[in-house]
């Protein structure tokens, strides 16, 4: 039983991490129904910053973060307007592929600049794992989990109570209405990139210190896409949920299951069960129903 | 026979759904048959394993043109089809002893079976929910074949087929790889150009265009967005049984998600919704690295710098370099090279006296 918990509470904690990737991803596509298949990209450009920041340049942590989220935040701004703005009203599959070639561009870009090697981000964290109940979680990624928490938490206030926020979920829920009680749609769009590029900025941090950083980092996009299908494409709530679900299945099939099959149900499951939920419930368990059946 | 109206001026349907247009438009596809029949005559071995590649990746992208350019379904699985082809000729080859000419529609007729399947939530979700189940199709089978040892012998290893042979003519050099890629993919060009101008091919773009229109006016959406799944699949299968003969290996690791992907970029630079489109963009993304390594070598032999110090410049140069054609030609050029080729026909039929 201990083996159960020990994988189902460490898949959890990976779980808040894919809900903080999760969170980017919703947010551009409630805004601005647009398919990001470059958040993991991002993610991992935001890595790449991170450790450039903290290893080449040797930036004390407090004033590495500011710049990297800076940075971050300038990316997302940036590539809204140059990539995507040309493309707003097209049709999906141009939409979904100019992401895939963002994505691509971004890849190549961070390795160029940056080299192909793993490289680490060093947080002052140790590195011993604490026992709890014959549980052994390691302090990272506690923290980790905790960071992706508060970031979640913010979130959530920053989209009920401030002034952006509330314009943002107008705009999500009808462009031309929002446009006539006089809400700036563009800065919207651009703001919630700006805001997904935050979002990867902390995740890159996040998931570079526990798996290194290289272009691999990037395959946590793809492991998002079952955590927001489950959650719903445009719920918060449902991104989280999503992840910790997602996190969670992983991690104890992984355990259970991996012995005799040979590895990789962590890369498997998680899309069976996405197939599962297009099939029964497409809009997933947050998600509005607006799913068109012709 | 080269005169030609500068206008459409079609007056029956028969005209108007024609294969060749003009009498100058059938004197041309037979020329280019004979050209490309013996092109082997003037391309040394190197160049001739460039053109197998471009011949190969061509009939792939026919197929995906036919699922996403012409029936408007995008698919993220292509690669992941192709790969279900590859296996199946192997076993076929290898576990029945079959000759490659049976490998090849047993690939294709496999994965149009799997591609089906993975079609069938098309049935009920469209546009991004559809292009998200059919990556989650990509891992699934990907994982499948890679962890079903009767299949590909386990995790990470690669089934070896014998060299394929036709009647005791052994398939043994490039020059006759090309005899026998040229050929499927010349039936698989004319077969999907009277695909898109028959009953059925209108019925894909009627689909695509508006399909709750296409249902009113009595298409069968499930059957044509089925049959649409089948057929791109079977392209594909055919595709990947080719790969399979041409390398004589079968390997997973050619059919990544990130094969979809450059199919997928191979329509959309050619051109969605055209055949010759998906001619055009598999030659140009299969030499873009090619030529890109030329411009760097050169480049790098200009200025003085040791070819070892751009190795590593080089790889991602082609990931940027491919990412950013994808984005520069869906702003710019959304209709791809086929539009680009048919502007400069356009200037030169009417050339010189175009007013």
């Amino acid at each position: 039983m201990a083996f159960f918990f020990d994988l189902f509470v460490n898949g959890l904690m990976t779980g808040m991490m894919y809900a903080l990737v999760a969170l980017g991803f919703v947010l551009i596509y409630k805004a601005t129904s647009v398919v990001n298949f470059a958040q993991g990209e991002l993610v991992m450009f935001g890595g790449y910053v991170a450790a450039a920041l903290l290893s080449l340049y040797h930036l004390p942590l407090p004033v590495a973060l500011p710049v990297l989220m800076g940075t971050m935040v300038l990316l997302g701004f940036l590539l809204e307007r140059g990539v995507l703005r040309p493309l707003v009203g097209q049709q999906v599959i141009s939409v979904v592929m100019v992401t895939i070639g963002l994505a691509q561009v971004l890849q190549g870009s961070a390795a160029m600049v940056w080299g192909a090697q793993t490289k680490n981000i060093a947080l002052p964290i140790p590195l011993e794992p604490y026992v709890i109940w014959e549980i052994f979680i390691s302090p990272i990624n506690i923290v980790a989990a905790a960071v992706s928490g508060a970031f979640l938490v913010a979130f959530a206030w920053f989209f009920r109570k401030s002034r952006m926020g509330i314009a943002m979920r107008a705009v999500a829920n009808d462009q031309q209405a929002s446009m006539a009680v006089g809400i700036n749609v563009r800065m919207v769009f651009a703001i919630s990139w700006a805001i997904a590029g935050l979002a990867a900025a902390i995740g890159g941090v996040v998931w570079g210190s526990i798996v290194g950083v290289d272009t691999q980092l990037a395959l946590v996009g793809l492991k998002v896409f079952p955590a927001v299908i489950l959650g719903g494409l445009d719920s918060v709530p449902g991104a989280i949920v999503g992840g910790l679900i997602i996190g969670a299945v992983e991690s104890v099939a992984a355990g259970y299951v991996d012995p005799y099959v040979g590895g990789g149900t962590k890369d498997f499951l998680p899309y069976v069960l996405m197939i599962l939920a297009l099939m029964i419930r497409p809009y997933g368990f947050f998600g509005r129903e607006i799913i068109e059946r012709v | 026979m080269i005169s030609r109206e500068c206008g459409v001026y079609q007056t029956t349907y028969e005209g108007d759904m024609a294969l060749y247009p003009l009498p100058l438009a059938r004197y041309a596809s037979v020329a280019a048959v004979v050209v490309l029949a013996l092109l082997p005559l003037v391309l040394d071995s190197h160049q001739m394993s460039l053109v197998n590649l471009m011949t190969l990746a061509a009939i792939g992208a026919i197929g995906l043109n036919i699922l996403v350019g012409y029936t408007g379904q995008v698919s993220l699985g292509h690669g992941a089809f192709m790969m279900v082809g590859s296996y199946t000729a192997a076993l076929v080859t290898l576990r029945l002893g079959l000759p490659f000419w049976v490998g090849l529609p047993a690939g294709g007729i496999v994965a149009a079976l799997v591609g089906t399947f993975f079609g069938i939530p098309s049935l009920r979700i469209k546009g991004l929910y559809l292009a998200i189940a059919t990556l989650a199709g990509q891992f699934i089978i990907e994982w499948t074949i890679n962890h079903s040892t009767w299949i590909s012998g386990g995790v990470q290893s690669t089934v070896y087929v014998p060299t394929p042979d036709f009647f005791g003519w052994p398939i043994n050099s490039e020059y006759r790889r090309y005899y026998m890629v040229l050929p499927v993919a010349i039936i698989a060009y004319v077969a999907a150009m009277n695909l898109v101008r028959s009953r059925v091919g209108r019925a894909f773009i009627a689909v695509r265009d508006r399909d709750v229109a296409a249902e009113i006016i009595g298409v069968d959406i499930f059957r044509y967005k089925l049959l649409a799944f089948a057929l791109s699949s079977f392209y594909a299968g055919v595709a990947g049984a080719l790969w399979t003969y041409y390398l004589k290996i079968a390997n997973y690791e050619h059919f990544t998600l990130a094969t979809s992907v450059s199919y997928l970029a191979m329509i959309i630079i050619g051109g969605l919704g055209s055949v010759l489109g998906s001619v055009f963009g598999a030659v140009f993304i299969t030499m873009l690295p090619i030529a890109l390594v030329y411009v760097v070598e050169g480049g790098a032999a200009l200025f003085g710098f040791e070819y070892a110090s751009i190795a590593n410049i080089l790889a991602n140069l082609r990931l940027i370099i491919f990412g950013g054609l994808i984005i520069l030609f869906l702003a710019i050029e959304p209709e791809g090279l086929y539009r680009m080729w048919g502007n400069v026909r356009r200037y030169f039929r009417l050339w010189p006296f175009s007013y």
